[in-house]
């Protein structure tokens, strides 16, 4: 697989969130405003990214019986270095994130990319992938979160694009418009994604 | 704040599916049929409450005293790992049914938010340690309530006519949706 294939495959054809559908939690958590969503893509991914090339780095080293809490303390370290950087140089949106920063060492896609890609290929392509994945799962937070911040407040980070005359959905920043808005958005992509397969054959 | 209302707070009205979306994924995934979803809820209400007594213990005994609070995210998810194994090879022994009927769902509770937003929000908000026990059991509880709901109304939804772009786990999370809503009418209760 050559190396745009391997970033284009986690970037939109196996899409972490629209796709694969995991690691929801904070997704439909944090996606009320379109910085917090930035946010979380930005340290997802560098999380992602880093457990991946330390991960294929070691995958010979490493004994098959004891991989998975091997990945997942490489993962633990990786969120504790994130959530340190994040307290010391953007409070704020460390505040705004709360407890869904160290939840990132739960997030299925990291074990999952660990698991499937980084411990069978070599650093580059997994550097690679992390990125790719990474990017997928920046995509779809934005797409959310850009869509509730503003249907719940007609502004997007921070600015004012709907009239002042728009009445705030208030639902679509409170929980059920996160379960709603992303259901909606999944069947979306089905649909697309189906006229494509539709158009090829 | 007293027992009571924090436990009912955390069973129903900050609901941990509804309004605080931990533990997402299982929900998602083990909400297919009502059984295996009791089975879920039952060994989460198990591990929540066992967990968050322990790594209370741990936080207070070994990481203030010696200074090392910045370990916490890699202690207690290594606590939790290990307890999830004590808890399979239980099952394993006692309850083999229980055991084949959760399958590869059990090592998952490792990687089920919950469990460490549990024990990570226990310090968080500041809780005490009865406080953080009755923190544990209601959220747990409330977990279990609601993906013991979900598979109920889940079971129509599958069966119902729907656009084929909608189905699977789309309609799952606009039904989650329509349930989040009414567990919202529930904080304007006073306690």
């Amino acid at each position: 697989m050559n190396k745009l294939d391997i970033f284009k495959n986690g970037f939109i054809n196996e899409n972490p969130i629209l796709v694969q559908q995991v690691g929801m939690c904070a997704t439909l958590a944090i996606t009320t405003s379109l910085v917090n969503g930035i946010g979380m893509g930005v340290a997802v991914t560098a999380v992602l990214t880093g457990s991946n090339i330390v991960i294929s780095a070691l995958r010979k080293f490493i004994p098959d019986e004891v991989r998975i809490p091997a990945f997942v303390i490489i993962i633990a370290a990786f969120t504790t270095i994130i959530d340190l950087v994040m307290h010391a140089y953007t409070f704020e949106l460390y505040q705004a994130l709360g407890v869904f920063i160290p939840l990132i060492v739960v997030n299925c896609i990291i074990l999952a990319r660990a698991e499937a890609f980084a411990s069978k290929n070599g650093v580059l392509d997994s550097t690679i992938d992390g990125l790719g994945m990474g990017a997928g799962y920046l995509l779809a937070m934005i797409l959310l979160s850009s869509i509730r911040e503003i249907l719940g407040n007609g502004t997007i980070l921070g600015f004012r694009i709907l009239p002042e005359a728009y009445e705030p959905m208030m639902m679509s920043v409170q929980p059920p418009g996160a379960f709603i808005l992303l259901g909606l958005l999944i069947g979306l992509v089905n649909c697309l994604s189906k006229k494509k397969k539709a158009k090829k054959a | 704040m007293n027992l009571f209302s924090l436990f009912i707070t955390s069973f129903i009205v900050n609901n941990i599916i509804f309004s605080q979306f931990l533990g997402t994924c299982p929900f998602l995934g083990v909400s297919k049929k009502i059984d295996t979803a009791a089975g879920m809820g039952i060994a989460v209400i198990f591990v929540i409450t066992l967990s968050s007594i322990i790594t209370y213990i741990v936080q207070k005994a070994i990481l203030v005293r010696f200074g090392l609070e910045y370990l916490q995210t890699i202690v207690f998810i290594l606590i939790i790992a290990a307890l999830v194994q004590f808890v399979e090879m239980f099952l394993k022994k006692s309850s083999p049914g229980l055991y084949r009927a959760l399958g590869i769902y059990l090592p998952l509770i490792t990687t089920n938010c919950a469990v460490l937003g549990v024990a990570i929000n226990n310090f968080k908000i500041g809780y005490e340690f009865i406080e953080s026990i009755v923190y544990a059991v209601g959220t747990s509880a409330g977990f279990m309530l609601a993906i013991v709901l979900f598979a109920g109304v889940r079971d129509k939804v599958d069966n119902a006519d729907l656009p084929e772009s909608l189905k699977g786990s789309a309609i799952s999370l606009i039904t989650a949706g329509l349930m989040s809503v009414a567990f919202l009418g529930f904080s304007g209760l006073q306690l």
